[in-house]
């Protein structure tokens, strides 16, 4: 197969950015998106010119490294597929691609398509964890949890934090991401000790990192890779709400540690 | 260090606490559907009462005297609140808009949407459109400022039949019922998913209720300009 991209360049994070055309040629449809990368990539260090940057690692669809915006659409056109899913076959032969990177302000471009994602991590240092010792593994039944639950939960956080969610909304939101996180520990009996702090603190580390707010487009759930809920955002906002009438002071806030 | 406000900013005190509230995204949100909520249960009234137009003249102006004179303080209670929620919401609205535009300060080459419908990308230029024609409308039946035909103070029948006689009033009218319907399909759907009220659904966008209200509303709202336009109600 062949294929004519136009994949977003830049140099460094202040540098300006353009797209440069390139012709993918020999390309078998099974080959990843990003496997096709790679066989572009070799072909420009042939050339002498520098490869296109982009992010990586499991190439499995679980560790929420990859991720360009695929012809407008956040990790291409497939559904809840991850880049590094995403097969050749699925375009047409002789298509034109075009490969932006994330965009949002809260996401800068480090180089090509590759984004800082760290606003991310924040928003988890802020609240995305529980502090009591877990010790070692437990019987399996000490801590009962309802199916439900526990499906919910593990719906919740197959959450890659790829970012796609993000570079999807028309608002630049996270509320698919955080939503995501502070479900995944509030529908389980550990997560409930903090789960006031949690909701109130991670929302306010997402507008700070200045991300959007969301306005129900449903994008995000389109771009998501592992098809997160719309619902966890309903979730984090009825959490967001109860914490907000019943949170205390927090005494504990200068002593904790 | 980005993290330091958000743990700081947690030592809540209730005003502090109302401020962190206001000051979040999602607080504003909060705001924009319960102001939202209040005036979709408006409207719902609203065209209620307009309705009984088509039982009688008579009818039509007895309630609107009883508005206006049997509940009058009642009815100034509704207006304030009224006006209330359509600042907030629009303050709310115009807040997070920049907000939302800051957040992508360099856009997509190429951007297929994927979910969003006419409606929830409609928001804000739709809103915009009905707060202007809520303004035209106030002017034109409730303040008789704008007289295409000559206002009569109290005649509520008289003033109807005759502005919607006036075919550009009528097409501001059926447009602007558009805008709203529109409005409350996106709107009545993911306000009741601000306030964090959602029943797990397997399809993320199905609204049944969000349908029928904004149907419902369109329907009773635009059937009143064009009945008398085409002389359904004389
Ligand atoms: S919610 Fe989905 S799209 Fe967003 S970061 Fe998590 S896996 Fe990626
Ligand atoms: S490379 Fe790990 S999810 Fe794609």
């Amino acid at each position: 197969m062949k294929f004519t991209l136009h994949v977003w360049r830049q140099a460094g994070p202040t540098a300006a950015g353009a797209f440069s055309t390139y012709e993918a040629t020999d390309i078998s449809g099974d080959m990843s998106f990003l496997e096709m990368m790679d066989a572009v990539n070799e072909s420009l260090i042939e050339r002498g010119e520098q490869p296109v940057a982009f992010d990586h690692d499991c190439r499995e669809g679980i560790c929420g490294m990859c991720g360009m915006m695929i012809n407008g659409i956040a990790h291409g056109p497939m559904r809840a597929t991850a880049t590094c899913q995403l097969f050749m076959r699925h375009f047409t032969d002789g298509d034109a691609i075009y490969i932006e990177p994330w965009r949002a302000r809260a996401f800068p471009v480090i180089k090509d398509l590759v984004v800082d994602r760290s606003a991310f991590d924040r928003v988890i240092a802020a609240g995305g964890y529980i502090t009591a010792p877990t010790g070692g593994a437990r019987d399996a039944n000490t801590i009962l949890v309802s199916k439900s639950d526990a499906d919910d939960a593990m719906d919740a956080a197959a959450c890659i934090g790829c970012g796609a969610c993000v570079a999807a909304c028309p608002n630049g939101s996270a509320s698919l991401f955080a939503g995501a996180k502070i479900a995944h520990l509030g529908v389980l009996p550990q997560g409930q000790a903090e789960r006031r702090q949690r909701v109130l603190r991670m929302i306010a580390q997402m507008d700070e990192e200045a991300f959007g707010g969301c306005t129900w487009h449903g994008e995000c759930h389109e771009a998501c890779p592992k098809a997160i809920s719309l619902d966890v955002i309903a979730r984090m906002n009825g959490d967001y709400l109860r914490a907000l009438w019943t949170t205390h002071e927090e005494k504990q806030e200068q002593g904790a540690g | 260090m980005a993290g330091s406000r958000a743990q700081a900013s947690l030592g809540v005190g209730r005003v502090h606490r109302a401020r962190l509230f206001w000051q979040s995204t999602v607080g504003k949100k909060i705001v924009m559907s319960v102001t939202g909520l209040i005036m979709v249960g408006f409207v719902l009234l609203h065209m209620i009462g307009n309705l009984q137009l088509f039982e009688s003249a008579a009818r039509l102006n007895a309630y609107s005297h009883f508005l206006h004179h049997t509940i009058n303080e009642l009815l100034w209670l509704v207006r304030i609140v009224l006006l209330v929620s359509v600042v907030l919401h629009i303050v709310a609205a115009a807040q997070l808009t920049r907000i939302d535009r800051a957040a992508r300060p360099v856009g997509y080459r190429k951007q297929d949407r994927q979910a969003a419908t006419v409606a929830s990308r409609s928001m804000r230029w739709g809103g915009v459109a009905i707060a202007l024609f809520v303004i035209f409308h106030l002017l034109h039946l409730t303040t008789g400022t704008i007289q295409p035909v000559p206002y009569a103070p109290g005649d509520v029948y008289a003033n109807v039949v005759g502005g919607f006689r006036v075919w550009w009033v009528t097409l501001i009218y059926v447009l602007a019922m558009i805008a709203l319907g529109l409005h409350i399909f996106h709107g009545a759907w993911s306000s009741i998913r601000t306030l964090g009220v959602s029943r797990p659904r397997p399809e993320p966008t199905r609204r049944p209720v969000a349908t029928l209200l904004a149907v419902v509303l369109w329907a009773g709202f635009s059937i009143v300009p064009l009945a008398v336009f085409f002389g359904w109600v004389r």
